[in-house]
């Protein structure tokens, strides 16, 4: 929408942006530079190299696209993300939208109240319940399950974060579809179910091509929100051995635990460059969709 | 039609190729749906859906029930199991001096954050959403690239330094910043979508009448998007009340440390984690936010108004 309705003009525009571009240029964009600056030193939490770091130029980055616990770390992070993310928050999500779509009463209010729930909790409290939860002794899905001493977090670390943050998350998608679903006029959806449309038909034709819009931008958001998220590190700590250091938590681990800044510094700024990627991604398949819709 | 076809199943492995989509709308067309079939297909629908449900509401459930029960258990472990009922442990952790004064902080920075962070976005989104500025898209993917990154380990050494220079070190001003600048960029990008679905044909009135854009913002466009503030007011408290590293990095006396921070001080000499403060903790830390949501959703209607599309 580019029309000017209030009469706004350039000038009051440009001031009505301005503080929000003060706060975020000093604490978001200025960190940002300095972090790329301090990817081509040596810089380190102690020693020598604390007090004088030296620029190294490329080394950090050729030592990190070299490092093979880079490329574990990373892959892990394509599944963490395609699991958690892509299938687990968007794909429930949308599925429970659709389930409780014109429905009111109590069990959609329990059920948006359970999800909304785990969404709206303080990540150190969540990180505890998972481990209670998980716990191989005296968990409770152990004694839910009568598994016990089976060890969830040392046996299967992936899954279980890939199902913490499916658990986490799926909240924002599953407001997001339910609003969306709104746009879908009713009347249409009938008619294609007195034709004999299935279920499966009814969204591939008349329901997705509607919201597509709808799932790419909630796509985008969720998939960089999964890609940086560091509250997996409070249940696993990216162990055991590290099979579930996904790369925020590797990024914590050489940079604070290891003492390498710079080197984190470095890997930090590939991590920015791969989100540009995927963000790209998502942009172009928006645009293409664009093209055809309008 | 085929493009949109390819596009879409690539983004949501829906498995079918781009003719499929207008083959399959006209596959049901003529055939006939017999009473009897379409009556069991019903059933099965409501049986699936209730099972569904079920299922949901147990796999969202499950977790909680330690903070249920823990709290009030004499003998907390970390099994949820039905208490032996106590309010001791709530005795207990009153007796540890930081435990109210931490969620004193934790309101203080969430509520200065969140005011901040709706403020400033509402009138970015604003002069956004109505005004051709050139760059204005690619200008906010890049600050939600990088909020999306900065803000987690990677910008800690710069944001510390930062702090010691501005003078924020142990100030609720500089976790508050700090925390706001982070959130600022998806704060802008939700809330602009938002405008960008309200009409505005409204303003154009108020603007024959001769009102300021200020004013149009205020008592116009601001109670239209009502809902989409109270969204991000509620995501940004959220957010604020859970984040631990930034606190934990900018406070150092722990007078001024939020719930987040006090929690992870709770375990015994040895360094196990005492379970009957920390399940006591988590509640009394949980309930605000809960309690905010309640009141937000009821008062305002917490959902995103139309979805997010861009």
């Amino acid at each position: 929408m580019n029309t000017d309705a209030a009469g706004l003009g350039r000038a009051r525009a440009f001031g009505f942006v301005l503080p929000a571009l003060v706060l975020v240029g000093v604490f978001l964009i200025f960190p940002a530079l300095w972090t790329i600056y301090l990817g081509l030193t040596d810089f380190r939490l102690t020693g020598l190299a604390a007090a004088n770091p030296s620029l190294v130029g490329a080394d950090n980055y050729l030592t990190a696209l070299g490092d093979e616990r880079f490329h574990t770390s990373l892959w892990l992070t394509v599944q963490f993300v395609l699991g958690s993310a892509v299938i687990g928050q968007a794909g429930l999500g949308f599925a429970i939208a659709w389930a409780l779509r014109n429905r009111t009463g109590p069990v959609k209010r329990t059920v948006e109240g359970l999800v909304l729930l785990a969404w709206i909790l303080p990540s150190s409290v969540v990180a505890f319940l998972w481990i209670a939860l998980l716990d191989r002794d005296q968990g409770t899905l152990n004694a839910f399950l009568h598994t016990p001493g089976f060890a969830w977090l040392l046996d299967h670390p992936m899954a279980s974060i890939i199902v913490f943050n499916t658990w986490r998350g799926t909240a924002f998608s599953m407001m997001l579809y339910g609003a969306a679903l709104e746009n879908v006029p009713p009347s249409h959806l009938e008619t294609a179910r007195l034709a004999g449309a299935s279920t499966f038909q009814q969204l591939r034709d008349v329901v997705f091509p509607r919201i597509t819009g709808h799932m790419l931008t909630n796509l985008l958001l969720i998939s960089l929100w999964t890609f940086n998220d560091f509250t997996s590190f409070q249940i696993t700590a990216g162990g055991p051995e590290g099979r579930s250091e996904i790369l925020p938590v590797y990024i914590y681990n050489v940079a604070v635990s290891g003492g390498r800044l710079g080197f984190g510094a470095a890997v930090s700024f590939l991590v920015l460059l791969i989100n540009l990627v995927l963000a790209l991604v998502y942009l172009r398949l928006l645009r293409g969709r664009r093209g055809v819709a309008t | 039609m085929t493009g949109d076809g390819v596009t879409r199943d690539s983004v949501t492995g829906g498995g079918t190729t781009g003719d499929g989509v207008t083959r399959g709308g006209t596959a049901g067309g003529g055939r006939v749906v017999t009473v009897e079939t379409d009556r069991v297909r019903h059933a099965v629908a409501v049986l699936g859906r209730a099972t569904f449900l079920a299922a949901v509401a147990g796999f969202f459930a499950l977790p909680l029930l330690w903070l249920a029960t823990a709290p009030f258990d004499a003998h907390p472990t970390i099994t949820a199991s039905v208490p032996e009922f106590t309010l001791r442990n709530f005795r207990a952790l009153l007796d540890n001096p930081y435990v109210l004064s931490s969620l004193g902080n934790s309101v203080i920075q969430a509520a200065a954050s969140a005011a901040l962070v709706v403020v400033l976005a509402a009138l970015a989104a604003y002069a956004l959403s109505r005004v051709r500025v050139p760059g204005r898209d690619a200008l906010l993917y890049v600050l939600l690239l990088l909020s999306s990154v900065v803000t987690g380990t990677a910008a800690m050494v710069p944001i510390f330094e930062l702090a010691t220079r501005l003078d924020l070190i142990d100030t609720h001003l500089g976790v508050i910043l700090t925390l706001s600048g982070g959130l600022l960029p998806a704060a802008i990008f939700i809330l602009k979508d938002f405008m960008d679905g309200t009409p505005t044909s409204y303003e154009e009135s108020a603007r024959v009448f001769g009102a300021s854009p200020l004013q149009i913002l205020r008592h116009i466009v601001i109670p239209v998007i009502r809902p989409g503030l109270a969204t991000i007011a509620v995501w940004a408290v959220a957010s604020v009340w859970g984040s631990f590293l930034t606190p934990f990095i900018l406070l150092r006396d722990p007078a001024k440390a939020p719930g987040a921070v006090i929690l992870y001080t709770l375990y015994t000499e040895g360094g196990s984690p005492r379970l009957d403060l920390i399940s006591t903790f988590s509640l009394l830390y949980s309930l605000p936010v809960v309690l905010m949501y309640v009141f937000v959703s009821r008062r305002y209607g917490f959902r995103f108004h139309g979805g997010i599309k861009r």
